[in-house]
């Protein structure tokens, strides 16, 4: 990093003087980064490439198309945060937080979509020359934004005296080390103010803007085109966040919702509820019926995971069994059961029955403690995956039809309402797996209140307890096999629950569904992945990290073979930046970052 | 307020006794054929050197050991071996190491606490019922009101982890009050602590016994112990030694031999003696608090 490019000599300025991470003045780089956004603004109207072969027509003079748009939002943050630095009246309340680092995120969130284009319309169409006026303009301006922006002052961090002892390798950890604090701080911003209380309206308004451009957020993301948006709605979508949050918006944002959570609740759930109606077919209601199934798991896992604090490394067995027994009792011609139950029959016995066997898996293995538990049921997964496979009538009896499993299965019918046949609902077209998302909204509804309501209550406090100190918790008078055995039982049905609407989405039932990891959620390694990378304990974080994690792979289609080795990296990389996930339980954030906060009061107990 | 009938300061009925208590690990004897009573309204302290077996003995009583021999009762019920069945009888303990669950808040710990004083299973909890919120009340009251009998009222909602050193002392005796126990065990309730806070936690266990509930300590600090306890038991090498009150116990040369040792052959004379105690005497205003003590389990 250029931290010295004025002054070589002198060593670094002390800290607490405030300098840019460049060698411009603040006031000349403010106006960069503000000349440079609007100019990014003006041409995402202007054409950027020649030819239609590059996706997402980048030729037309007059509006932006695909990327563009993206490049624009980016643009339109930066050059709102620059304006709000300038002090425009009625603009304060964007940068409750102050808005230098935001300025940096928006302007780097710009920066790399529009070079990201115009590097992937260079190397897709084969040369620079395929870039028309519009994409220099759009690479110069960004870039100049994005400088500007570095050149904002910030407050150094004391460099560490190193050790003059030191040699080589030491010295060039110890600098690197210096080196990497101070673009910290680079990128650090202020506490923002707390929100003073608005009249509830306003609040709830607030709520439902908040909600309304999540499901926007999230519409986009799912009905991304070609690979190349995808990535850019990545890029700008991680970088504008970032940006909203060194804003300050996103903490002021959660600090209101927490006020209201029930209302926060419903509306998430009819925001979730209005996504089919965004879509003109049935294409991308597909992925959202696999999304909130892989999501729903997950948070059955998470009671599991995240409360108690049982590490199940055979969790999508659950999902299996409850998918399964729906199945054979579905009316399915390959079921060796010739019954149709209604629905309502089907969800009790698929939960039943992964009721049951999570109980008898549970009731030997939950006297084990941690490591041993996770060997376990990391064995159980296996073995109801390969006993699936040779229940088959040749190496066993027959009850799965092996590894054809169980195919057909029809769809469901309840009350008179064919989940199978399009619906026609006040204009909107409702295909199949549109129907099948709105059942699965309601188990996931189920679930969260199960989650929400089990973990704020004695049971709830019981498991987190045992989590915490195992001895302690006994001493306390708590049965831990007893309540271990209630947090398992209660996480497989829940699993069990949402098998029984994938076996009617999938058509099939197959054992190869139930892998311990494969490429395609849900398996345990990505179920297990959900709750860790969305943040362990809370209810939103698995759902993100679901989603994220069943929409990448099924975007990024070029990723092939690599898809398991890119999950990999990307979990070990998170593990090392933030190891309490994206959406950090709050007591999570503290055990983790104990010198970033001073001790704090907690204002709701949230499990 | 107790959850039995025991009035204070009758000491009249025995609450905790234990006959022959014999705890082998192995070939080792660490706790050999023990006899030990508490008696209601009663302070009785536990003292002995490193390694003498009393954290063991401790750990028979609540269950966390089964005794090799001998039995344990509690009000003439001879106690189950499990800890959690010990704790819901009525004996509840703190830790010699602080154990508390420290990523909940202090109201969250002592909430846990009244687990075995609470019904409320996993299906009341999902469906809310009326009778969930007035149990859910009741328990946070109750719990509000303990953390105020330890005077950490305002701190409900920190995070246990944050607390002081001191006041997550006084946390774990308000999380183990909350199980409603006729008897309290303390693992060294002030090891650690500053002179001023050993006093504090002195008056708590005053307050404590008065509240009717008899009250057995492990400590290391003579003072505190002799300042505190109506009766003492020594145990050495994993026997009782002696059992009675402070001024029989400090007088009693065995006790002065196992923790000081026997006297050699050429014992300095009582002028000698008598010279050694004057210098000392002078020295030990200085050097007031006892030395800290490492685990000895």
């Amino acid at each position: 990093m250029t931290t010295q490019t004025t002054a070589p000599e002198t060593p670094t300025p002390a800290s607490g003087k405030p300098a840019g991470l460049i060698g411009l003045p603040p006031k000349t780089g403010l106006a960069l980064a503000l000349g440079g956004s609007v100019l990014t603004i003006i041409s995402t109207f202007l054409a950027w490439t020649w030819t239609s072969a590059f996706p997402g027509d980048l030729t037309v003079y007059g509006y932006p198309g695909g990327l563009q748009v993206l490049v624009l939002i980016g643009g339109a943050l930066a050059t709102l945060f620059c304006l709000a630095r300038y002090g425009v009246k009625g603009l304060g309340w964007l940068v409750p937080a102050g808005a230098d680092a935001a300025i940096k995120f928006a302007t780097l969130a710009t920066f790399a979509t529009s070079w990201y284009t115009v590097l992937a319309i260079s190397v897709d169409l084969g040369g620079l020359v395929n870039l028309e006026p519009g994409g220099y303009l759009v690479a110069v301006a960004s870039l100049a934004a994005f400088l500007g922006a570095l050149a904002l002052p910030f407050e150094r961090p004391e460099p560490d005296p190193f050790d003059p002892d030191d040699t080589g390798w030491e010295l060039f950890k110890h600098r690197a080390a210096g080196k990497w604090a101070t673009v910290k701080a680079a990128f650090a911003t202020g506490t923002p103010r707390r929100v003073g209380t608005l009249p509830s309206y306003v609040e709830i308004l607030i709520i439902v803007a908040v909600l309304a451009l999540g499901l926007t957020v999230f519409t986009y993301g799912i009905g991304t085109e070609y690979d190349e948006l995808f990535i850019g709605f990545l890029i700008t979508a991680a970088f504008g966040f970032a940006a909203l949050n060194k804003a300050g918006l996103i903490a002021q944002a959660s600090q209101i919702t927490a006020r209201h959570q029930n209302i926060t609740i419903c509306g998430a759930f009819v925001a979730a509820a209005l996504f089919p109606f965004t879509q003109t077919d049935d294409q991308y209601a597909t992925i959202g019926v696999y999304i909130l199934i892989f999501a729903t798991v997950a948070l059955g896992l998470n009671i599991v995971v995240g409360l108690a604090g049982l590490l199940d490394l055979g969790y999508v067995a659950f999902l299996g069994v409850g998918a399964y027994a729906a199945a054979l009792v579905s009316g399915s011609p390959s079921s060796p059961f010739d019954v149709h139950f209604p629905f309502w029959a089907a969800v009790l016995v698929g939960a039943l029955a992964s009721l049951v066997f999570g109980v008898l898996i549970g009731a030997p293995t939950l006297r084990l403690r941690g490591d041993y538990l996770a060997i376990v049921t990391l064995g159980f997964g296996e073995i109801f995956r390969i006993t699936a496979n040779n229940l088959d009538g040749i190496s066993g009896p027959d009850l799965t039809n092996g590894s054809n499993g169980i195919s057909s299965i029809p769809n469901l019918n309840i009350l008179g309402f064919d989940f199978g046949l399009q619906h026609s609902i006040g204009g909107f077209t409702i295909g199949r797996f549109a129907n099948y998302f709105f059942l699965m909204l309601l188990i996931t509804a189920v679930v969260v209140l199960v989650f929400r309501r089990s973990g704020d209550s004695r049971i709830g406090r019981a498991w987190v307890a045992i989590r915490e100190d195992e001895t302690a918790a006994l001493a306390m008078g708590i049965n831990g096999f007893r309540v271990k055995l209630i947090a398992f039982a209660v996480g497989a049905s829940l699993a069990g629950l949402a098998g029984t609407v994938q076996a009617h989405v999938t058509y099939t039932v197959t054992p190869e569904q139930y892998l311990f990891a494969g490429v395609i959620p849900p398996n345990s390694a990505f179920l297990l992945a959900a709750v860790v990378l969305g943040g362990m304990g809370t209810i939103s974080g698995p759902l993100i990290g679901a989603a994220l994690l069943f929409l990448i792979p099924n975007k990024l289609q070029f990723l092939g073979d690599y898809q398991l080795l890119a999950f990999g990296l990307a979990l070990i990389l998170l593990m090392r930046f933030r190891p309490e996930g994206m959406i950090p339980n709050r007591r999570r954030q503290l055990e983790f970052h104990e010198d970033a906060e001073p001790p704090t009061v907690l204002t709701k107990t949230g499990a | 307020m107790t959850t039995d009938t025991i009035t204070p300061s009758t000491t009249g009925e025995t609450v905790l006794d234990a006959r022959g208590v014999t705890m082998r690990f192995g070939g080792l004897t660490a706790v050999r054929n023990v006899d030990f009573t508490v008696n209601a309204g009663e302070i009785v302290g536990l003292i002995g050197p490193n390694g003498a077996g009393k954290t063991t003995f401790f750990n028979c009583l609540t269950g966390l050991y089964i005794p090799t021999e001998g039995e344990v009762r509690y009000k003439g019920n001879v106690l189950p071996p499990k800890s959690f069945k010990v704790t819901a009888a009525g004996i509840a303990r703190t830790f010699q190491n602080i154990r508390l669950f420290a990523n909940m808040t202090v109201l969250e710990n002592v909430l846990v606490g009244r687990h075995t004083r609470t019904k409320e299973g996993f299906w009341s909890a999902v469906l809310r019922l009326p009778s969930f919120h007035k149990a859910e009340a009741k328990s946070r009251e109750r719990a509000m009101e303990l953390l105020a009998f330890v005077g950490l009222e305002n701190k409900a909602d920190h995070l246990a982890r944050n607390l002081p050193y001191g006041e997550q002392r006084k946390l774990e005796i308000a999380r183990a009050l909350a199980s409603e126990p006729g008897l309290l065990l303390l693992d060294e309730p002030t090891a650690g602590m500053n002179p001023q806070e050993t006093r504090a936690t002195e008056e708590l266990v005053f307050a404590i016994r008065d509240k009717g509930i008899a009250v057995l300590v492990i400590e290391h600090d003579m003072r505190f112990i002799f300042n505190l306890c109506d009766r003492v038991a020594v145990l050495v090498q994993g026997e009782k030694l002696v059992e009675g009150d402070s001024a029989t116990v400090q007088g009693d040369e065995r006790v002065v031999a196992a923790y000081l040792g026997e006297p050699f052959e050429d014992a300095p004379g009582k002028d000698e003696v008598a010279e050694v105690e004057a210098a000392e005497a002078h020295a030990e205003a200085a050097t007031d608090a006892a030395p800290g003590k490492e685990n000895d389990r």
